[in-house]
């Protein structure tokens, strides 16, 4: 209960405290500690089923933890769910923008629902539009586009309130690598003005974009650092040696 | 805090002004929607029939004597039957039929026994409910074969006895189907634009994915409902007008009661719908399951158990006492009311309390469900 008091994890865009979820027997998060400086590009690794995605859908707040405590963008997870979600951009692995509406609705959609004015819109809009040198026009159904155009717009509209720290749920799957650097550049872009990036990814060389990064292992954290210092942890000449290590730990244990 | 509700207000509006998009936008789906309920009102025949049991009778008897009692005693007997409490004017039946609790009145005229001890011939009048005008002819068809067999046991003691029958309609004198047909259309068209329409178009933000990201959004489960919700009872409401007026110019089926009541109960019935179509959504997780859902759920029983095509009082009794967790066969009642027999909220108010209630059940289920971030 004693955790960090709001101020002083002023600094600290995400804080975690034994965050746990359970689901009936099945402890799918496991009292995980961890947290995420502001400004910060935090990779959250994991092999499918290692409950990165029930820990990022507690920290979102569509889930409730069972034990534990979270802050993000300094507001605690269990009791200023509001806050949190004025202050925090979502993009799901699955493709968040409507096909049926045009790139600019899209934008006047999302800023509407977090309460941007007209005019904030309006600039906005072309911010995001310059930023992406998005040559389609902005009339053009969403549909239309190809795929990694919509998918860097995706980001850009989950930024569009310029939120604290945003989430990235594996927000490069089935994009070519150059647009994966193209992403990978935005994603910098917007931690370079001071959003918290928190980005799950399956690909590891994505991982080593990242500031710091935490592998996840049957509901726990296996392994927690810049991916120089993991790399170096574990012996390995690369994060593929580093997460195959960890990954086949816990089954050797569960075998012996 | 007034800035707070401000920018919630802001929000809802947002997100309703995509819903109405993606409506306008398909304008596929928009035409069907549209011209659907025309079309269906302009092909649709006549409904099934089947025969009908407990057909309520009162018997208006000025004075009640031997005879009256005897045919009393028939129509008690038959089995085919429900007899009412004696009825001693031919103006107190009118009350009956407009509240709907009798469905035959059958009129006699003073001093039957001492006409037969005079060997007087004697008129009777036989009136039936014909909103539903098949039914009607069928209850008529019963009620005669009863006074026949009245007449002849009648005539077996006193040496004849000669009845006069006349026959009336009420409500729907020509007997004309489409009369029954469109209230029935109106809540079918209702239906499937409120319950099924909505939780395809909920379902399918939460197949794309785009669900969780609005869940994730300052949007409240509350916002996200009604703006789902609204643009569909604009087009619903749009479809009841289309058919009222299509039935008015076309088929002149009868408007005797009032447009706004009738307009109010429509606007009940699809919320109604509305939000069962979110609590479908909300506990399927794909469209198609979704979709299943809506048809079986909601458009099968409204058309098969609400009284549209098969009358209910012609179901076996444990099937009458299922058709009224189905808002449709109130809301059917309530048009037909409204239209065929021009009555008014003292005679609606039950219907339109059952209406509400199940509103309100629904709505609170609808949103506890999607509030699935609580979990």
């Amino acid at each position: 209960m004693n955790t960090v008091a709001a101020p002083a994890s002023a600094a600290k865009a995400i804080t975690a405290h034994e965050l746990t979820r359970r689901f009936g027997s099945f402890v799918a998060v496991d009292r995980i500690t961890f947290d995420v400086t502001a400004g910060e590009v935090f990779g959250f690794l994991g092999a499918n089923g290692a409950g990165k995605t029930t820990a990022i859908r507690m920290l979102t707040g569509l889930l409730s933890p069972s034990g534990g405590e979270a802050t993000v963008a300094g507001f605690d997870i269990r009791t200023q769910t509001e806050q949190v979600r004025a202050h925090i951009g979502y993009m799901s692995q699955r493709f968040s923008l409507y096909d049926d509406l045009t790139v600019r609705e899209n934008i006047r959609l999302y800023g509407g629902i977090y309460g941007l004015d007209d005019a904030a819109i309006k600039q906005r809009g072309d911010e995001i539009l310059q930023e992406l040198r998005f040559t389609p026009s902005d009339k053009a159904m969403v549909a239309s586009l190809p795929l990694g155009w919509k998918q860097k717009l995706a980001f850009s509209v989950a930024l569009v309130h310029r939120p604290a720290v945003v989430f990235l749920d594996e927000p490069t799957g089935g994009v070519d690598p150059i647009t994966r650097r193209q992403f990978w550049e935005l994603i910098y872009a917007a931690a370079e003005r001071g959003t918290t990036v928190f980005v799950t990814t399956h690909y590891l060389d994505e991982a080593e974009y990242c500031d710091r990064l935490s592998i996840m292992v049957d509901g726990r954290i296996g392994a927690l650092g810049t991916p120089s210092e993991l790399k170096q942890q574990f012996g390995a000449t690369s994060l593929d040696d580093v997460f195959v290590q960890l990954a086949r730990a816990p089954g050797a244990q569960g075998a012996a | 805090m007034s800035a707070k509700k401000a920018g919630s207000i802001v929000a809802l509006g947002a997100f309703m002004r995509k819903e109405v998009r993606h409506l306008l936008r398909d304008k596929q789906t928009l035409t069907i929607l549209l011209l659907l309920p025309i079309a269906q009102l302009l092909l649709f025949g006549f409904a099934v029939r089947t025969d009908i049991h407990s057909v309520r009778v009162a018997v208006v008897a000025p004075s009640p004597d031997y005879a009256t009692d005897a045919l009393r005693a028939r129509y008690q007997n038959s089995g085919r039957f429900e007899l009412a409490p004696p009825v001693p004017t031919y103006d107190s039946l009118s009350a009956l039929f407009r509240r709907g609790l009798i469905d035959v009145g059958v009129v006699l005229e003073p001093d039957i026994a001492s006409r037969l001890r005079r060997g007087e011939p004697t008129r009777v009048l036989v009136v039936s409910d014909a909103i539903d005008p098949n039914t009607g002819t069928t209850m008529q068809n019963y009620a005669r074969v009863i006074l026949r067999d009245w007449q002849q046991g009648l005539g077996a003691n006193a040496g004849g006895l000669v009845v006069d029958m006349r026959m009336r309609m009420r409500f729907n004198p020509t007997l004309e189907s489409v009369n029954l047909f469109v209230p029935g259309l109106i809540a079918l068209i209702l239906t499937m634009v409120t319950s099924l329409m909505t939780a395809i178009s909920l379902s399918r933000e939460k197949e794309r994915g785009t669900f969780e990201v609005l869940l994730v959004s300052p949007l409240h489960p509350w916002q996200i409902i009604v703006g789902k919700v609204l643009p569909y009872l604009a087009l619903a409401m749009a479809n009841v007008v289309t058919v009222l007026l299509a039935a008015l110019l076309v088929f002149h089926v009868p408007f005797r009661g009032s447009i706004t009541l009738l307009l109010a109960a429509s606007t009940l019935f699809s919320l109604v719908g509305l939000a069962l179509g979110v609590l479908i959504a909300a506990v399927t997780s794909s469209q198609l399951a979704a979709m299943l859902l809506a048809l079986g759920g909601t458009m099968l029983p409204n058309t098969l158990l609400s009284g549209l095509i098969f009358p209910i009082s012609s179901m076996p009794a444990p099937l009458q006492v299922v058709t009224n967790i189905f808002p449709a066969r109130w809301f059917i009642e309530i048009v037909r009311g409204i239209m065929l027999k021009g009555v008014g909220i003292a005679e609606l108010w039950q219907h339109l309390v059952v209406l509400t209630v199940m509103l309100v059940v629904l709505l609170v289920a609808a949103i506890r469900k999607t509030n699935v971030r609580l979990a």
